[in-house]
């Protein structure tokens, strides 16, 4: 098998990796660095699952291969809590409830955080239509629209 | 058995009703939920399928070779071999021996996606490489599509053995039909067909296999456990001792019946482990998924008439209905036992006719989704109600209210002998009228039409059974083959020596649903500690007590039952260890607030923990009798069946705890494009006491949005040569953020007299009464073309034909 050296940081860790050229980055996240918190829910490019931010945008980790992420800096669900302390995204859907599974929760989450960090303050329809590539086959969404808007309101509230 | 002791539950209860945030969720929100793709185990190998291109077609030859060839590739699995090393799956259908369900397909495929041969590899990758090269020869067969075509003498034949495509029919009467329809002035009538859909919860179902080929036992992991006291089935299919087989329940990224009872994923695995002497996972992906899963939805034809007189009195329902069940029937036609539970809806309608033929086809099989057919006759119901309000040119408030039973008439049996345990409607349909601003809307109705806009407003009031029993299962057959009355849910309590509490459970993991909350709240109410301080735990089936698991909105109610009789049990040995050291007669004791005391004297006072500590470390300052330790198991069984009689003009009581719902939703419709824009939507539910609020909405709100996209969107299409074309979540459109309304919801609770706190499921509302509703409100919008759409999921494309075919 041809395997290509690959460099990149990972919720702030250096990792270099021989990677095989098809692997996805999800599979790499989950496979070889054991950050089972991205999700696969259709590899289809779809649902949305498998959403991490790669310097600061949300992308399907499923539609990329590891490779391309050469010299990128990934966030995964992972990186949000500081220790035992939980991201006030955390908190916020915890306190209202904005997940019943939770296998979509980890890319929702991701999307939300780019969400809040273009706009501190989004309306509740900038968050419905903002979260609109992410499928959640539990909740009808409505709880997850009030969790982002708590999370923002912890957010201004602690700035 | 007759009906339980009435409850009068006029205890204040302290944690049962409060909204507390969910113990399961910190994991999940940190990404460390632990489902079952999560989970390597060392060594683990995985599976690809290779699966039918043909709808029909006989399976001439198979060449592994290339596949075998493959480096990484570790073993191939013909459906041949696989018939050789497993024996068939189990299967509740009416003649399992003459629709036979293996792991793989063997002599010939029966549907598009239908697994053919396992690949078994080092890695996912490898694995799918190796089922490219697998190369299988098929001949060609008629494609058997159309279910009444299907049912007709001389169609071709899905299984051959059964000389027929006809699984089971029957024609049941319950109550006098005949004097019904003849006391009647009008009898409205109509075809109504509900095309099938399916759950498809984001996380596939999936299973890790390990066999030890020196002890023999076989270990399973999967993201389902459920009616453990049947899983020597499974055990039997992979031809291991009942008592080595243990299935241990993972985290499931949603459920919604989909994993419920999903043996096959176990199977496939338990074979290929067996096979290769290691671990190995098999998960669906989704194209397995959508082919494959074994939990299609309901898929079914009316042929029905409503009996009624001219003031709006609902008279009799005689129905004849066909349901394709696709290629195989693994829980025969329990579908229709759900809808028998509520065949006449909140109304008092004194007789039915209910005539059933349950065919087979090329089409991948129904499972379990959400209501569980159920849902489909309370679509059909409403929708016959809303014809003849029409026809009387009445109200379609007035028509359902005229015809509610009454608060004061429960217990309550309908005709098919099922009882509703209690209710109160009306008070829900005012509610959610007021809710869903019903006046608002029918001006804005009138003034949206001069301006060329059709606005409609929708509205249903149905029945949400919850907590089913066995005889659902074969009270079908004169001569049912195992006509069995067990179906109970199981706890295990166990107060450590500090007073710590674990409840063990023993069905299910997680589905999405709250089974560790409600355990933790249920169990904090019994015994005055913080919710947050109950550990839950879950035991596989290999050291299990029988458990039923979450299907049928059972779970809440059962667990409640059993987690009351394992806290009994815990405190009248907590009570004789406190008169002991209390030096009272435990007679004299009552509990109060996490302790015992001698009644009216507070300070002669044992806490459960002191109590606690005493039972398992003091074993000689206690009465001899007394064994060490402080723990209690509970096997609750269905606390509510009666059997059916001989003739099945009347089934028993088999679905008691009967939810109630109003949903009364705002559309408008695009003529031009047949697209449904929402613009308002309440949901009122009645699921007796609630335990917890906040989640029981969240079931509320996402069941509506199923309900949303089985109605406008969503259908597992097979063209007429059986090619499916749903492959992709770009062609089966499960609902986004922009689909959903905001949903307003209200809540009603009429307590159960049977259950503990007077619970009763409320798991599957939300999509059992959304498609009623929607198609009200599309009908109503349309009402200026004299339209009534008739096919669900009322697609864009199905309602633009309508219209143009009314003239539109």
């Amino acid at each position: 098998m041809n395997t290509v050296a690959i460099a990149l940081n990972v919720n702030g860790t250096s990792h270099h990796a021989e990677v095989d050229p098809r692997v996805s980055l999800v599979d790499f996240l989950r496979d070889e660095l054991g950050l089972t918190g991205t999700h696969i829910g259709c590899e289809q490019g779809v649902c949305g699952s498998c959403t991490v931010l790669i310097d600061g945008t949300s992308v399907l980790s499923c539609l990329m291969l590891a490779v391309q992420a050469q010299g990128a800096e990934i966030s995964t669900v992972e990186s949000l809590s500081n220790g035992e302390a939980m991201h006030p995204l955390q908190e916020a859907f915890w306190e209202k409830q904005g997940l019943q599974c939770g296998f979509c929760t980890p890319g929702i989450l991701m999307r939300a955080k780019e969400i809040l960090d273009a706009n501190p303050n989004p309306t509740a329809d900038e968050i419905r239509e903002g979260i609109a590539g992410n499928l959640c086959r539990c909740t009808g969404y409505q709880f997850i629209v009030e969790s982002v808007l708590d999370a923002a309101e912890r957010q201004t509230a602690n700035a | 058995m007759t009906a339980p002791a009435v409850r009068e539950h006029t205890k204040e209860t302290n944690w049962v009703g409060k909204s507390i945030r969910r113990i399961e969720d910190p994991k999940f929100l940190r990404g460390k939920g632990g489902y079952i793709a999560d989970r390597p185990l060392p060594g683990m190998l995985h599976v690809a399928m290779v699966k039918s291109p043909y709808a029909h077609a006989r399976i001439v030859s198979i060449d592994t070779s290339d596949a075998e060839a493959l480096p990484g590739v570790r073993a191939v699995i013909t459906g041949a071999r696989a018939a050789e090393l497993c024996d068939p799956l189990p299967d509740f259908g009416p003649d399992p021996a003459s629709h036979t369900w293996r792991v793989l397909a063997v002599d010939k495929v029966r549907y598009v996606g239908e697994g053919v041969v396992a690949v078994v590899a080092e890695s996912r990758y490898i694995a799918e490489d190796g089922a490219s090269l697998v190369s299988v020869d098929y001949e060609d067969l008629p494609t058997i599509n159309d279910p009444e075509e299907a049912s007709k003498e001389g169609s071709p034949l899905v299984h051959d053995p059964l000389g027929t495509n006809v699984a089971y029919e029957r024609k049941f009467q319950f109550g006098d039909v005949d004097a019904a329809f003849a006391e009647a002035d009008v009898v409205v009538e109509d075809r109504l067909h509900w095309r099938r859909s399916g759950s498809q919860p984001l996380e596939p179902v999936g299973a890790t296999a390990s066999f030890d080929s020196g002890t023999g036992q076989m270990t399973i992991w999967e993201n389902s456990l459920t009616f453990t006291s049947y899983l020597f089935m499974l055990a039997g299919t992979l031809k291991v001792p009942s008592n080595k087989l243990d299935v241990i329940p993972v985290p499931a990224g949603g459920s919604f019946g989909s994993k419920l009872w999903a043996v096959k994923p176990a199977a496939i695995a338990g074979m290929c482990s067996r096979v290769v002497g290691v671990p190995v996972q098999y998960m669906e992906d989704r194209h397995d998924a959508l082919t494959n899963n074994d939990h299609q939805g309901s898929d079914r034809i009316y042929y029905v008439e409503l009996a009624a007189k001219n003031d709006g009195t609902l008279l009799g329902l005689r129905l004849r209905t066909i349901e394709d069940y696709g290629a195989y029937i693994q829980f025969g036609v329990g579908h229709h036992g759900n809808a028998l539970a509520q065949v006449t809806g909140p109304y008092r309608i004194r007789a039915v006719e209910y005539e059933l033929q349950a065919v087979l086809t090329n089409k991948n099989q129904q499972g379990a989704y959400r209501g569980f057919g159920s849902e489909v006759n309370n679509w059909m119901l409403e929708r016959m109600v809303d014809l003849l309000a029409r026809e009387l040119s009445m109200d379609r408030r007035d028509i359902r209210r005229m015809n509610f039973i009454g608060p004061d008439q429960f217990p309550y049996f309908i005709p098919t002998g099922n009882v509703y345990d209690s209710g109160d409607y009306e008070p829900v349909l005012d509610t959610a009228l007021e809710l869903g601003r019903w006046d608002h809307w029918q001006a804005e109705k009138v003034k949206a039409r001069d301006d060329g806009r059709y606005i409609g407003v929708g509205l249903v009031s149905c029945q949400e059974r919850s907590v089913f029993s066995a005889t659902e299962f074969w009270f079908w057959f004169d001569e049912p083959g195992a006509p069995v009355t067990s179906m109970p849910e199981s706890v295990t309590l166990d107060i450590d020596a500090l007073g710590n509490i674990t409840a063990t459970l023993y069905s299910c993991a997680f589905w999405g649903n709250s089974p560790e909350t409600m355990t933790a709240q249920l169990v904090a109410e019994e015994f005055d500690v913080d919710p947050s301080s109950v550990n839950v735990v879950y035991a596989g089936s290999g050291q299990g007590l029988p458990a039923t698991g979450p299907g049928g909105s059972r779970f809440t109610v059962m667990i409640a039952g059993a987690i009351e009789g394992a806290s009994a049990k815990i405190k009248e040995k907590a009570f004789a260890i406190a008169a002991h050291l209390l030096e009272a007669d435990a007679g004299d004791l009552e509990w109060v607030d996490n302790g015992i005391q001698v009644k009216g004297s507070p300070d002669a006072r044992k806490t459960l923990g002191e109590v606690a500590i005493m039972a398992h470390l003091f074993k000689h300052s206690l009465p001899e009798e007394i064994e060490s330790g402080l723990e209690a198991s509970k096997v609750f069984d269905h606390p509510y069946t009666t059997m059916p009689s001989d003739d099945r003009s009347d089934l028993g009581v088999f679905y008691p705890f009967m939810g109630h719902a109003c949903h009364v939703c705002v559309v408008e419709v695009d003529p031009d494009t047949g697209s449904v824009e929402f613009l308002d939507y309440a949901a009122v539910h009645d699921c007796g006491t609630m335990v917890n609020p906040r989640s029981l909405e969240g079931h509320m709100i996402g069941g509506t949005a199923q309900g949303i996209g089985t109605t406008l969107h969503e259908e597992f299409v097979y063209d007429d040569d059986g090619n499916f074309q749903s492959g992709t979540f770009f062609n089966y459109l499960i609902p986004t953020s922009m689909d959903v309304p905001e949903i307003k919801c209200g809540h009603h609770e009429t307590a159960s007299p049977y259950t503990p706190y007077g619970i009763k499921g409320g798991g599957e509302g939300g999509r059992m009464m959304a498609p009623g509703a929607i198609f009200s409100a599309i009908d109503d919008a349309l009402e200026p073309f004299g339209i009534r759409m008739r096919v669900l999921p009322a697609t864009p494309e199905r309602i633009a034909a309508a219209i143009e075919e009314a003239g539109g």
